[in-house]
């Protein structure tokens, strides 16, 4: 294995784990996705999150879709390690096969999902071998919007706004200060616009490069992968050596 | 191959306080509705309590995810006694189901740590207090949680009767009157909501009589 600065830093000290079994198990993430941003708006759930895929401090994939459709009624974002992402794709896939094959007019709403989602992530915590994601679970079922988000180790919730990672230190104290049940599908997407910018320049892992997905009683969409305008032309940031001469 | 080393925690602290007092026919069980990590809020409106059966209600603080899996594990098999025994369980027989299935993963608890407050077949207010492993016992009050060493304390002065620190042990329940059982639970709230900064945001408390079950809320700080 070659260890070079740009791959993801080695596993800390904490002696739990030893024996070639664990070889199997789940020890640090490599490929990871950032922050996962949601909020309830009055006809539904506004989902948003870039599509970058690090791998370490390199920003290796940058059309990794982290927000997907489940069944007819949700939509799942995720953050941390694609691969454990897609396999959770292909559970959530089994459940809403099996759920549709019953043939009983019946689906599976976000809170039957979340619910499933949080047993799943708790029961590989409890056999050390954790799918290393923090996910959100948002939709719409007969009128009814729920919000809820699940990380790796099964510590879940339901709110009006909720976010992963960095989003919960960036853009939560902006979404309780500016977030109310009555907003306009436009006012949804600025609202989360001005979350993923503050995320943009402040988080190393973001990139340039979002998708914002929506799910009403209706249905969802996912939309087309869009930049946000930024804003560098600072006077603090212009002649930046002028009191430096000779670096860069 | 050298010895691989877990760079992570299968737990966390979620935060919170639970209280419970005992009456001569009531119980009063209370908590906050704050759930944190680190230094961050996640949420300020998720409850820590819940009514297992008739008469026990278990309010739990610590890590939530163990929480809610203790609460789902012990509502499934009040459902299995209820079916075989055609009963609800009392609070005390309630009570040795907790300890019992705490001690289960005594090698890998489940991090919580739980009040059961409800009526015993008397009618009489019962507390029982645990810890993380199943150790329990039966008291006129308790509290638990990242508050309860701000609470303890000021219980055991306001209600010296039921008091464990007494001697010869007087009866374990408390003579005040319910109204006054809950404005002491409220004081306890405000008091620990200014100095621990993972108690705060709302305070749920549910009231057990002979009547039922009566909730109330009332706001904390949010800072």
């Amino acid at each position: 294995m070659i260890v070079d600065s740009s791959s993801p830093a080695p596993a800390k000290k904490s002696l739990l784990l030893s024996s070639e079994a664990d070889l199997q198990r789940t020890q640090t993430p490599y490929v990871t996705g950032t922050s996962v941003i949601a909020i309830k708006y009055k006809d539904g759930i506004l989902i948003a999150a870039d599509m970058g895929g690090s791998y370490g401090s390199t920003l290796r994939y940058k059309n990794v879709e982290r927000i997907r459709p489940v069944g007819k009624h949700s939509l799942i974002g995720a953050s941390g390690e694609i691969s454990d992402f897609q396999e959770i794709l292909r559970y959530l896939d089994e459940l809403i096969l099996n759920d549709s094959m019953w043939d009983d007019g019946n689906s599976l709403g976000p809170k039957e999902v979340h619910n499933y989602l949080t047993r799943v992530m708790y029961n590989r915590r409890n056999k050390f071998n954790p799918l290393w994601n923090s996910l959100i679970l948002g939709g719409v079922k007969n009128g009814q919007k729920y919000l809820g988000t699940v990380n790796m180790i099964g510590v879940h919730y339901e709110d009006n706004h909720v976010a992963t990672g960095f989003g919960n230190h960036l853009a939560r104290p902006i979404l309780r200060e500016e977030w109310n049940e009555n907003l306009t599908f436009e006012e949804g997407v600025k609202l989360l616009e001005k979350c993923m910018r503050v995320l943009l320049y402040r988080d190393r892992s973001a990139v340039n490069k979002l998708q914002i997905a929506k799910i009403t009683d209706e249905g969802f969409t996912i939309s087309q992968p869009y930049s946000l305008k930024t804003q560098w032309k600072f006077k603090a940031f212009e002649n930046p050596t002028v009191g430096a001469e000779g670096s860069w | 191959m050298p010895i691989q080393q877990a760079n992570w925690s299968p737990y966390d602290n979620n935060g919170g306080t639970c209280v419970a007092i005992a009456g001569a026919d009531y119980c009063v069980i209370a908590a906050d509705t704050r759930m944190s990590t680190g230094y961050n809020i996640l949420t300020r409106d998720y409850s820590k309590i819940i009514q297992l059966a008739d008469k026990s209600v278990m309010a739990s603080s610590g890590f939530q995810a163990d929480v809610r899996a203790l609460q789902k594990v012990l509502e499934a098999r009040h459902l299995v006694y209820q079916h075989q025994h055609n009963k609800q369980m009392s609070c005390p027989a309630m009570a040795q189901l907790l300890s019992n299935t705490l001690y289960y993963k005594r090698f890998f608890p489940y991090y919580s740590f739980n009040v059961l407050g409800g009526l015993d077949s008397e009618g009489k207010g019962c507390v029982f207090t645990y810890d993380a492993v199943g150790s329990y016992e039966r008291v006129g009050y308790s509290s638990q949680g990242s508050g309860s060493t701000l609470i303890m304390p000021f219980l055991d002065n306001q209600l010296k009767s039921p008091s464990p620190l007494l001697l010869p042990a007087k009866d374990a329940v408390t003579p005040l009157s319910e109204s006054e059982a809950v404005d002491l639970v409220k004081t306890c709230f405000a008091s620990a909501t200014e100095r621990d900064i993972y108690t705060g945001d709302k305070l749920e408390i549910l009231v057990l009589n002979a009547e039922g079950i009566r909730r109330e809320y009332m706001e904390l700080r949010k800072d």
